[in-house]
Order: structure tokens, then sequence, then C-alpha cells
């Protein structure tokens, strides 16, 4: 177990830099998950981190030592790849002594290791088998059995269940969560499921653009998202961002025309630009509160998202629980939680 | 998912073949049959006199030392073809598959030598080996060896070893370059952090994944040896000297069309047939059994 830090890490790819620079303190057994778009650099940050791509630029250390120059094997990692990455002609007991045995175990360490591992994940019944007689979960396992086994300082993940269904998806989650609980062994984890990133992480990282965006607990990033990047790619449906003016010291009007009394940032004139957020569950149907058209309303059972346009124009979605009829062109009324909202400069796109 | 194509028409599906069949039917079927009826015949040099003497040219043929000496030739030297065509191969396409830029132009050219016809690659050898004026034959004798393949039996295996081998490393570094390719790169980057070098990734993980193609591969490469390298022995040594590289294909035509032992020839034609159906049977098999991890 060891802590991992980044510092100014950057990486081009020839003349073409898709790193920017990140800064980031992973404390000794923390669970880190790794979030943002497609091609936003989070598997090449991983695999810096393995030692698989090398590091342009900065440093990265586990433990005390900076790895930069490390072979893969002497950073005392294990990885877990989204394709598995097990060895086809070899049997599960193989494919998780195989490691071991390369560092010259004792054949009753070796045993009594993928022993217990495969103990801890179900797979005694299968350790004779060949990875291709196995269910998708089941390799799941061999490769998390496979990372286990060594008892390294840091595991780092990338997307490792975005090749199950998402029933199985939601059972090897917890059993991660549970897993990490019982090891305690610090872990990187990247993925593009936003419900793994709230569950499992102890803090999450929001990459945008080969930058950390944010880094902090699922429940900050969630209720003080410190960029409107942040505050669109964590939740679901996404927060509604609306351009607005601040109109007196506790008046905004929203375009569209709506008007909402709310205290103004400080250092915001009258007559300020910036972009005005708030959450689908923050905004509540009110018979007396502002007309909305619903252009789509999808029933999910236990709430009802209500997608529609104000009468000045602008779009809003709303998030209410329990499930509500409505039709196309039926008109409710709104009223926004001022609690809840959150403000953002307009250019630069960084909580006000 | 495969998608398969139907035809609606019955008949289609032959027409599309029949060209096939028919090449087959003219150029393999019909030899094979008269081989296999002429086998069991004797036939004097002059096609005057034919008896049918049953098995007795096969009989002859396994208590002939001459035979039995060319069946040993052979096996050593289709051994010896496939070892030597396959090694480089597969070096030349562990390298390829590591580099980056330029791919192409490499692969392009370690695919050239396949387009040239074994007699002509024989021909190629013959001047760069020959005794008296070629080139490397100058060096080895410079490097202080006596080199006359046209006297010494091992020099002669040699030389028709390398260049019936040489041809054939194109067609195997493509397989190899492909079967390379299909190894998830992500298997070799686990490897590496369980703590392979390159060296043990390459026994341990590459070439037991590779098996299936090098299986395939040294099977075809045998067969190639057998029965395709004619024109490599036809236009180095002539199956000599003294028969040291009389190959079995090569003691077909010498016998049946120099010696005119048609009779002979046949049963040693057969004989052949059945060791490729054997070599090919043996292939699907294993290659059933064994090429889906
Ligand atoms: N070997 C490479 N050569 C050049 N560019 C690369 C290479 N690998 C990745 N990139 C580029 O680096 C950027 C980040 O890639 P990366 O694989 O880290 O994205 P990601 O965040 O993991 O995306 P995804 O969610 O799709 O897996 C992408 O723009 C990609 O095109
Ligand atoms: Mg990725």
């Amino acid at each position: 177990m060891a802590a991992v830090a980044f510092s100014a890490v950057r990486k081009s790819y020839g003349n073409n830099p898709v790193i920017h620079g990140v800064d980031m303190q992973i404390a000794d057994g923390e669970f880190i998950v790794i979030v943002g778009p497609s091609g936003c650099g989070k598997s090449t940050l991983l695999r810096m981190v393995a030692g698989l791509e090398a590091i342009s630029a900065g440093t990265i250390a586990i433990g005390e030592r900076v790895v930069n120059n490390l072979e893969p094997k002497d950073r005392d990692i294990a990885m877990v790849f989204q394709n598995y990455a097990l060895y086809p002609h070899m049997s599960v007991f193989e494919n998780m002594a195989y490691g071991l045995k390369i560092r010259g175990f004792s054949k009753s360490d070796i045993e009594a290791r993928v022993k217990r591992a495969a103990d801890i994940l179900q797979l005694d019944p299968y350790l004779a088998r060949r990875p291709r007689e196995l269910s998708g979960g089941q390799r799941q396992r061999v490769a998390m059995g496979r990372a286990i086994v060594r008892q390294p300082a840091v595991f780092l993940f990338d997307e490792p269940l975005s090749n199950l269904d998402a029933k199985l998806r939601v059972q090897m989650r917890i059993e991660i969560k549970r897993l990490h609980r019982e090891l305690g062994v610090t872990s990187i984890y990247v993925t593009h499921d936003q419900i793994e990133a709230m569950t499992l992480a102890d803090r999450l990282v929001v990459m945008n653009g080969g930058r950390a965006e944010q880094i902090g607990p699922p429940k900050e990033v969630y209720e003080r998202p410190a960029t409107t990047f942040v505050a669109t790619f964590i939740g679901s449906p996404a927060m509604n961002l609306i351009p607005a003016r601040v109109q007196a010291p506790d008046l905004f009007e929203l375009a569209g025309g709506l008007s909402v009394r709310l205290p103004a940032p400080r250092g915001a004139a009258a007559g300020t630009d910036l972009t005005f957020g708030i959450r689908p569950e923050h905004v509540a149907l009110a018979d007396d509160g502002a007309p909305l058209t619903v252009e789509l309303a999808e029933e999910l059972g236990a709430d009802t998202i209500v997608y529609g346009r104000l009468d000045g124009g602008q779009e809003l979605v709303v998030r209410v629980p329990g499930y509500l009829e409505l039709n196309i062109g039926d008109r409710v009324g709104i009223q926004i939680d001022t609690s809840k909202v959150h403000l953002f400069d307009k250019a630069s796109g960084q909580r006000l | 998912m495969h998608k398969r194509v139907t035809f609606d028409n019955k008949l289609l599906p032959y027409l599309l073949v029949s060209p096939q069949i028919l090449v087959t039917l003219v150029f393999f079927f019909i030899p094979a049959g008269e081989a296999v009826v002429y086998s069991v015949f004797s036939q004097d040099a002059f096609g005057i006199e034919i008896n049918f003497v049953g098995l007795d040219n096969f009989l002859f043929l396994l208590n002939d030392p001459h035979y039995l000496r060319s069946f040993g030739i052979t096996v050593f030297y289709s051994v010896a073809v496939a070892v030597s065509a396959l090694i480089p191969a597969l070096i030349l396409a562990v390298l390829a598959d590591g580099v980056a830029k330029g791919a192409t132009v490499y692969k392009t050219l370690l695919i050239w030598p396949y387009a040239v016809a074994p007699a002509v690659a024989g021909v190629l050898w013959v001047f760069m080996f020959n005794p008296a004026v070629g080139i490397v034959a100058q060096w080895l004798r410079a490097a202080g060896i006596d080199w006359n393949y046209k006297l010494d039996g091992d020099q002669a295996m040699a030389l028709v070893i390398f260049a019936a081998a040489w041809k054939q490393i194109s067609y195997n570094f493509l397989f190899f370059l492909a079967g390379l390719q299909a190894i998830p790169k992500s298997l070799i980057e686990a490897a590496a952090i369980d703590g392979a070098g390159p060296m043990r990734r390459f026994f341990t993980i590459i070439l037991p994944l590779l098996s299936p193609t090098t299986f395939f591969l040294a099977v075809v490469n045998m067969v190639y040896a057998f029965f395709d390298t004619f024109g490599v022995i036809h236009a180095v040594t002539l199956g000599g000297p003294a028969g040291a590289t009389n190959i079995l294909v090569y003691k077909v035509f010498n016998d049946g069309f120099i010696g005119l032992d048609l009779g002979s020839s046949s049963a040693q034609s057969v004989i052949l047939l059945l060791i490729v159906v054997v070599l090919t049977v043996v292939q699907f098999r294993y290659v059933e059994r064994k090429v889906q991890y």
C-alpha cells in the first residue's frame, strides 16, 4: 500500500499534447475514480502510472519513489484491463500464478495466495478452466484475482466493468467496493459510468480535454461543481445551464424573461452576464410557478423527467418524484429552489 | 456474427465452382487415377508389354535401399526446410511487428521472394554458390571452407535446403506477422506488469499463442518441401551428387521420365499422395481442435 503523487504530469504523442499538467495527491488506501468524456486522457493517465506510457513531463511517485523511469514490473502495481487481458492458453490458476512464478514465489506460497484470492472471488470451481470456458463476469473476477494475488501497492482499473451487462455490472461494482474495504489497497479506477463513479469513489477526478477540472469527494463534486463542464457531466439528467443577467443586487433575469430573487455573487454589478445552473431535481412543479410547456415526459417509475420550454423559449429539464402522466403541450408551473442554484462565470465557466 | 450468403438459384453455386472442379479434375484426379492404375502394372521401357503385378511395385520399393535412402533424405530435407524457413520468418515478423514507421516498406520487401519461381530461386543460388564462379563460393573458400557442392553431398543438401527455405520465408513471415498482430496488446502489457521481460513474454505468451500458426506453417512448409521444390533440385543439383539430394518427387521424375520405369514411378507417386493426405488430415484435425482458445 502506498500513496500516489502526480506533479505537473504531462503527456504528448509527438507534437500532440493530450495531458496538460495534472497535479494530484492520492492518500494511502484511497479509492480514486477518474471520469470524463471519451478521449479526455483517462486511460493515458492511468497507463502512465502503470508504466505502459512514458511520462513526457512532470513526475509520478508511488510511495516514496518517483517511478518515471521504472519498468511496469518494478512499480508494485497491478492493473485490470477493460478486455481483462487473460492469458488464453493458461488455466485460471496459471493466470493468477503467472506473476507470482516470475517473481520467484515458492510453490506452496503461490498455491496459498491463489487459493485465498479464489476464495475471496468465489473462483474455486473454475481454477482448472481456460478463460474461454468462463462467462464474462467470471473472467472479470479472474482479472481481479490476478491483480490481488500479488498484493501490490496500487490497483489500476481501466473501465473494468464496461463489457458486462447492467445487472452484472451492479454486482461487480459492489464486489469491488467490498474488496477495497477488505484489502484497503490504494486504487485508481477509470470509468465513464456515473453511478460507478459516485458510488465507488472516495474522491472523484473529473477530467476534460487532458485536464483535471475538479478533484473532490463525490458529494462535493455534485453539490459544488467547479465548472460548467463538471456541472453538466456529473448528474443525470444534466444540470440546466441558463444564460442570466444580474438586474439588481438581489434579482436575476434568466434568458426567456424569468426573474429570480437571489443575492448576486460578490463583485457582480448590475448588468453582469453569467451562467445560472439548476439541477433538474431542484426544480419543482408548482401551480403558481412560471409556466412551462411540456415537450417530452419520461416516466422512469420512481421519477418523471419533464423536458419543456419556458415561455421565453428557454429549454428546461425538471425531475419530479413519482409517476406523473403528462402530455406533450401540457402547461405546468415550475418553481426553482433558490438555495440550490449554481452560478458560473459566463466566459470562463468557473464557479462564482 | 456470421452472415451467410445464400443463393436462391439451385444451379448457380455449382456453376460458380465448376471451373475449379474442372481444373482439379483434369490436373489432379485424372493423373492421380492414372498413377494409381499404372502403379499396379509393370511395363517395359517401350510400352509394348503391360502386366498386372498387384502390389509388387510397392513391395519392391519398400525393399529397395535406394528408395529407402531417398525417403530418409526427404524427411530430413523437408524438416530442415521447414525449420530453416520458420525460424528466420518468425524473427523477421517479431522485428517487423515492433516497427512503427515504414512498416509497409519492410513488409513489401520481405514478401517479394515469394513471387520468385522455385526454379529461378534455384538458379540464383547456383550463381551465388557455383564452385567456380559464385561469389559466395569465393567467400567460403576465403574463409577456409572447401566449397564444392557438386562433389560434397552434405554441402549440396545444405544448399538446396537454403534455396528452398529462402523462398518460403516470405510466406511464413506474412502468416506470423498476421498472427502477432492478432495478439491483443493488452496481453503483452499484462505480462509486463506481471513481471515478465521481453524474452520471457516471447516464450511464455507470444510463442504459445502463435502455436496454431506455427503448426499450420510447419505442415505447409513440409508439404512444400516434399512436392514443390522439384524446381530447386532440378536447377541446383539434379538430385546429386550420387543421389545425396534425390528427394522423393525428384526420384519419381527420374525413375519415370529418365529411367522410364513407369510402374515404379507411379507407385512412388501414389505413396507421395498418401503422405500428403495424411499430413492434411493431421493438420485439419489439429487445427479444429487447437486453433481456438
Ligand atoms: N498511441 C497514441 N498515439 C497518439 N495519440 C494517442 C495514443 N493513445 C491515445 N491517444 C490520444 O490521446 C487522447 C486520450 O486518449 P485516452 O485513451 O487516454 O482517452 P480516454 O479518456 O481513455 O478515452 P475513452 O473513454 O474513450 O477510453 C485521445 O485524444 C487519443 O486520440
Ligand atoms: Mg480509455
